[in-house]
């Protein structure tokens, strides 16, 4: 039954009552949105993003090419390659390097790694946010071993600073290779049973199926990416449509629905990691030798120009604005997430809809605070 | 492409960064009308970024907006950066919400960040920064970070 | 004669005092320590990226929750430890007073992260607050960026020893 709605919204009426999902909420990250409503019901709500804040933009410009590395991998910890990924591109391109394919084959190794990783995580949280227990102790469980695979190349557990202008920082070690196209036989092994007990569990479905319904039109108009664009029936990927990294030597496929309800978006992460494990195996099988690394000195000097590069990280596109002039300090560096474009959709898809669908709607769009406020 | 922008419009610089990368400068007065080309009769109507410059030694803010294209064909890879300067005293330029909707958080920030006004901008608060904020817009270049 | 009256009554209280401490004061508080270490519930307040690594300690390989600390969906006032987990930026440093002061006694308070004791990696921003400990006391500092998930462990570990040894009931 519909108590109010948009049209009737006046915020000083008694029947409307202002809440905050505040910074400190179970159901919420590090983020604030605040929530109008009428009973049981939503009328409008407002995101108030910021409490992460860091200034990395401002902080880009203070350190030079090679210092940026370790802190503009922080913004999205979970899959730190895939944000580094765009700017070790933008600086190649200024600097005319020519990366050897080594180092591009173990770019896209960790690359895929990583977003495994972030949507074990996202997957996770989703089955919490639905009651489905089970699904965040194996779905944490299970990252832990793709994680250990990162680690072996990376060297530590979440913030490797692996992929830097120029290459990659080491090469991986010996039977590496064994171990990798193991974990992706029992990782599919794996997968199957997820949809049997999580995307097939009826009380699952009818928690999110019909639920923050998006439409076509408005996930393009609003500027919607990643799994989101590609749950509303848009068939959109940067590695196919803009191939970087030797990923037109792979053979994979973009998975798209339809429908764009909270459910397509928690199946489309299932199926881009089936396609992850695919890539993965198909570069492990077929990596080439040789050097891994261009030598490129401790202050790199980029020669003045701009460039906009942009990569499809686990979450959507990422993409790096670089200016550069000449000097061993970027002029300007902007970084634009993914979360931060796909906020915008926030305010349109929680608006008219119970108090119950918040978590899961808020929590599908895969929206990752820290990456969103930098 | 180029040829079509520059026949509509013929004050407008274009220029190649890279194969599938286009530049296009537009004056401020004219920028909606640029964007309304682009989006229309060329087909990118997804925004990728806003990104504002601070130009100090020429003593102007750009602003620069990256449009991609999901559904026309072919195009997918394609951006074109919609780039205009202003003064950098009086920094006032139209908004492109009526052009593409998602520009609206885009451009809030590039607001709090540079100072620039969006003439036409629904709301102008904070929105990544503290809402006690009194300094200046930090992401000028005469703005000095408290621990440097 | 009443000064040496006074004298022996006040030497007989004072033994009769340490007898009732060793005897019943001393398991009391063993008892109430014991309950409190084995039972520390965790504020769920996100503050920045080391929230990935408590949640992958919280996960089934580095089961946190086998020490005793529950899952983090309770209220405020239930709650007794707070993990600051990060960088605080201002925006959230008075909210993160709010929610110190709202906690009831006794409350721990753990750093985690190199940001959340002396700014870290962020040490220049113009965003960052150089350290909790400027706001709120902290009991555990635990370094690291991000602490390993068994860092983490050893931290609650650190703590539970800590409250152990404390020499009086009411938890300070």
């Amino acid at each position: 039954m519909i108590l109010a709605t948009e049209s009737e919204f006046s915020p000083d009426s008694d029947r409307i009552m202002s809440v905050s999902l505040g910074p400190q909420h179970p159901g919420a990250g590090h983020f604030r949105i605040r929530l109008w409503l009428d009973g049981d019901y939503l009328v409008r709500s407002e995101p108030d993003p910021g409490y992460v804040h860091r200034g990395e933009e401002k902080m880009g410009e203070y350190r030079n090419y090679t210092q940026n590395v370790p802190h503009l991998e922080r913004p999205v910890i979970l899959d730190s390659s895939n944000i580094l990924l765009p700017y070790a591109l933008a600086v190649d391109e200024l600097m005319g390097n020519k990366v050897p394919d080594r180092a591009q084959y173990l770019r896209v190794i960790m690359a895929e790694a990583n977003r495994i990783i972030s949507h074990m995580y996202f997957l996770g949280i989703f089955g919490y946010f639905a009651g489905h227990t089970t699904m965040i102790t194996w779905g944490m469980g299970d990252r832990d071993f793709w994680i250990d695979l990162a680690e072996r190349i990376g060297g530590a557990r979440v913030t490797f600073a692996y992929i830097i202008p120029g290459g990659v920082r080491n090469d991986m070690p010996g039977g590496l290779a064994e171990k990798g196209l193991k974990t992706c036989d029992w990782f599919d092994k794996r997968m199957d049973e997820y949809e049997k007990i999580f995307f097939r569990n009826p009380l699952v479905l009818g928690r999110t199926e019909g639920v923050g319904v998006l439409s076509r039109e408005d996930a393009i108009a609003l500027g919607a990416t990643g799994t989101v664009l590609r749950a509303s029936g848009v068939k959109h990927d940067l590695r196919r449509d803009e191939p970087y990294c030797c990923y037109d030597d792979f053979d994979f496929e973009i998975p798209s629905l339809n429908s764009g309800d909270s459910w397509a978006r928690a199946y489309v992460a299932l199926l881009e990691m089936r396609e992850s494990v695919k890539i993965i195996r198909q570069a492990f099988k077929q990596m080439p030798a040789g050097p891994v690394r261009l030598k490129l000195g401790p202050q790199p000097r980029v020669p003045a120009g701009e460039t906009y590069a942009r990569t499809e990280a686990a979450r959507g596109e990422m993409s790096y604005h670089l200016v550069s002039d000449g000097s061993p300090r970027p002029y300007r560096l902007k970084i634009g997430t993914p979360s931060f474009k796909n906020l915008a959709v926030l305010p349109h898809l929680l608006r008219n809809v119970h108090v119950a669908d918040i978590p899961l709607i808020y929590w599908g769009l895969n929206y990752w605070p820290v990456e969103a406020d930098r | 492409m180029a040829a079509a922008i520059t026949r509509n419009f013929p004050n407008v610089k274009v220029d190649y960064a890279r194969e599938r990368r286009l530049k296009v400068t537009a004056s401020p007065s004219e920028i909606r009308d640029v964007a309304l080309f682009t989006r229309d009769q060329l087909g990118f109507d997804h925004i990728s970024a806003v990104s504002g410059v601070d130009w100090i030694a020429s003593n102007e803010f750009e602003v620069v907006y990256f449009v991609g294209s999901v559904s026309k064909p072919g195009y997918e890879d394609f951006v074109i950066a919609v780039a205009e300067r202003v003064a950098r005293d009086d920094p006032v330029v139209l908004t492109l919400i009526a052009v593409w909707p998602g520009a609206e958080y885009h451009e809030r920030e590039t607001h709090e960040m540079f100072g620039i006004n969006f003439k036409g901008h629904p709301s102008n608060s904070h929105l990544i920064l503290p809402e006690d904020w009194n300094d200046m817009p930090p992401l000028r270049k005469d703005y000095v970070s408290p621990g440097r | 004669m009443t000064v040496q009256k006074d004298g022996a009554v006040q030497v007989l209280v004072g033994k009769v005092n340490d007898v009732l401490q060793y005897a019943i004061g001393d398991p009391l508080r063993y008892l109430a320590n014991w309950g409190r270490l084995y039972s520390l519930w965790p504020v769920h307040l996100e503050t920045a990226c080391c929230s990935v690594e408590v949640g992958a300690a919280a996960g089934s390989r580095f089961d946190i929750e086998r020490f005793g600390t529950l899952e983090a969906f309770g209220s405020l006032r239930q709650c007794d430890l707070l993990i600051v987990m990060g960088t605080v930026t201002r925006k959230l440093a008075p909210r993160l007073k709010l929610i110190y002061d709202q906690m009831a006694e006794p409350k721990w308070v753990m750093a985690m992260g190199a940001c959340a004791i002396t700014g870290g990696l962020y040490f220049d921003s113009y965003n960052v607050l150089r350290g909790v400990d400027d706001i709120i006391p902290v009991d555990v500092y635990i370094p690291g960026c991000p602490p390993r998930a068994e860092a983490v462990i050893q931290g609650l570990v650190l703590l539970q020893e800590k409250i152990r040894r404390l020499p009086s009931l009411s938890g300070r």
